[in-house]
């Protein structure tokens, strides 16, 4: 079995994120850039995969600049055998995402795709589903328990209600939660080893895929900084406040 | 708070991914056991194992013995690293590579295959046993001996303040293989004991570095065979140590960066976080006079450490580099460490806050690896005979 992970470069989580001052975005000179997290635990699932045997091949991609390069060498020394880098600077929206992936699956044919539920940096939570859709591929989205068998997936997702557990027919795209596992880090033989594997880089032309955004961002601000609270003497005020102002109780 | 945030765009990709993972190891395997571990002063052996497969026991052994081959720029930022968390851990596999080292520089082929692999995939763990009890700075007053017996020596004396004795299972012992010789030095060797040789340990009790196995080390006939000898030949004992010395005192300087900068964080963080006055003590000058010293301190200290770690990488002398940034990052953790108490307060002296750590931890740095006034004369010297060129 051959799975397809995704990898986005991202602002580090822990991150301060701050707005250029023109407002065209957030800054991110000088700032710390890592795996997303979600994708983090996609590279994690598929090496566990690969190492119970059910994968034979662990593909990891990244679509950014070339720096996304680092990231796919982050997965490549957490375990995965081999990338592709598809260059593409600046904005790629989730839709062309979505048609590089299905691009590089008509390429590679694996079984499996598995990427992050989301990045955490736009957090549009789109590309599992739009890139199921246009494969035609079932989809288990906000994966916490993925059981691979022999051309069918059991997935146990996160809803809103508890836990759903889907039945699926391979091909599948699985997004993962935050729930699925907790992912390695790579141990330094590892980073080592990773130096020798193999990154193939393509762009989205190459690809034919237009990725021209379809979105034009007219302002990017801060969110409004948030007030200081009223400090009351006695509970019975809050209760009183709690009452007649905030109309609550 | 991760180091090196404004400078990480200077790093090769290799060292950001290698932080990384070393920032994650340390979050998730070393920090939540810290306090606890030191606090009993317990052996860390979960943290030690980890460390292992983390490929850190082989960090400067080079790539062809099964190690990392890393350079000792790149070696002393990770040594910094796990040092702003707790130094202890850091002595797992400092004097262990210190030995190593000597086997790969002095050892024969036949030596380096052996013992190397062993030594980087952290099968055997040991380290390096010097001092003894009336004798540290001026080595050449070593009492150790080890007298050859057919195809064996037979060692005698005893170690002091031996870093990996119990817990480890191997030292390089620095003993005297012609007690009559003169110079001295010219009847010193290095020789590799394996526990299984036997000898008896026993734990010290020290102010810091807690945790790690400090101990004494008595040798009563051990004996081991010939070819544990680094090198082919006997006399060269001093001669190998000394070789290894920069290396040891970069590392040491990196500690003091390490604890130098945990104690700038906490200080942070708690100025940023405690109220005097209604406001945070941040904002007081008195306190960001002490930040600023501290910061400076800190980036000084771990420029130092860098600057001597590139000369030693390009293979240029570097006694007087190594020595300053020894002294300088070890003080600068000491005086780090009791400014972050005082920032502190009452709870910098409780034992519920990592500080008073640092100030139990920072002393040793002064003192080890060659203390900071015996520094001070190195660089002095080179000073003096660089000038008369």
């Amino acid at each position: 079995m051959k799975i397809l992970v995704g990898v986005k470069r991202v602002i580090d989580a822990y991150v301060k994120v701050r707005v250029k001052s023109d407002h065209t975005g957030v800054e991110t000179q000088n700032v710390k850039m890592s795996m997303n997290p979600f994708d983090e635990i996609a590279v994690e699932e598929g090496v566990r995969l690969r190492e119970a045997g059910t994968a034979d091949e662990l593909i990891a991609v990244s679509i950014g600049p070339d720096q996304a390069q680092e990231t796919i060498r982050t997965a490549l020394a957490m375990g995965a055998d081999r990338g592709i880098h598809v260059v593409a600077d600046g904005r790629v929206e989730p839709l062309a995402i979505a048609k590089i992936f299905k691009e590089l699956i008509a390429r590679e044919n694996p079984d499996v795709v598995i990427l992050g539920k989301q990045a955490i940096d736009d957090d549009n939570n789109q590309v599992g589903q739009m890139l199921a859709a246009l494969m035609g591929w079932s989809q288990g989205t906000f994966a916490s328990k993925i059981e691979l068998g022999a051309g069918q997936a059991k997935v146990t997702r996160e809803i809103d209600g508890g836990l759903e557990t889907l039945d699926l027919k391979l091909p599948a795209v699985l997004t993962t939660d935050l729930r699925l596992n907790e992912p390695r880090y790579a141990s330094l033989p590892n980073i080592m080893k990773a130096k020798k594997k193999e990154i193939a880089k393509l762009t989205a032309d190459e690809l034919g895929v237009d990725t021209a955004p379809r979105v034009e961002i007219l302002k990017v601000t801060e969110p409004p900084a948030r007030q200081a609270g009223v400090k009351v003497e006695s509970a019975a005020e809050l209760v009183e406040k709690l009452k007649n102002e905030a109309k609550v109780i | 708070m991760a180091p090196d945030a404004a400078t990480a765009q200077d790093l090769s990709e290799e060292e950001r991914i290698i932080f990384d993972s070393v920032d994650k190891f340390i979050e998730q395997d070393v920090r939540p056991h810290a306090h606890k571990l030191e606090a009993a002063d317990e052996y860390p052996r979960e943290i030690a194992d980890k460390l292992a497969e983390m490929g850190l026991m082989g960090a400067t052994i080079g790539e062809e013995y099964g190690g990392l081959g890393l350079s000792a720029s790149t070696y002393s930022k990770i040594v910094e690293r796990v040092s702003s968390c707790w130094m202890s851990v850091s002595g797992i596999f400092n004097s262990h590579l210190i030995a190593a080292a000597a086997v790969e520089r002095f050892g024969t082929e036949d030596q380096k295959r052996y013992w190397l692999p062993k030594m980087a995939s952290g099968e055997m763990r040991g380290g390096i046993a010097l001092t003894e009890p009336d004798c540290g700075t001026d080595l050449q007053a070593v009492r150790t001996t080890a007298k050859k017996d057919g195809n064996e020596y037979v060692l005698n004396g005893n170690k002091m303040w031996i870093t990996n004795c119990i817990e480890g299972n191997f030292l390089a012992v620095l003993a005297k293989t012609d007690p009559e010789t003169e110079p001295k030095h010219k009847g010193m060797s290095l020789i590799l004991v394996e526990k299984d040789a036997g000898y008896k340990t026993s734990k010290l009790h020290k102010l810091g570095y807690k945790g790690i196995d400090t101990g004494e080390v008595v040798f009563d006939n051990t004996r081991v065979p010939l070819t544990n000898l680094i090198g082919p030949d006997e006399g060269r004992g001093l001669q190998q140590i000394l070789g290894g010395l920069e290396l040891g005192r970069i590392n040491v300087a990196a500690r003091g960066v390490g604890v130098a900068r945990a104690a700038l964080n906490d200080a942070v963080a708690y100025a940023l976080d405690r109220k005097t006055f209604g406001k945070p003590i941040a904002e007081h000058q008195s306190i960001q006079i002490k930040l600023a010293d501290m910061a400076t301190r800190v980036e000084a200290a771990h420029l130092l450490v860098d600057s001597a770690a590139r000369a030693y990488d390009k293979g240029q002398r570097c006694d007087m580099e190594a020595g300053m940034a020894k002294l300088f990052a070890t003080e600068a953790a000491l005086e780090n460490a009791i400014e972050a108490m005082r920032i502190h307060g009452a709870y910098g002296y409780s034992k519920e806050y990592n500080v008073e750590r640092y100030f139990r931890d920072a002393p040793l740095l002064c003192i080890g690896e060659g203390t900071n006034e015996l520094q001070r004369i190195i660089i002095a010297r080179q000073l003096t005979e660089r000038a008369q060129g």
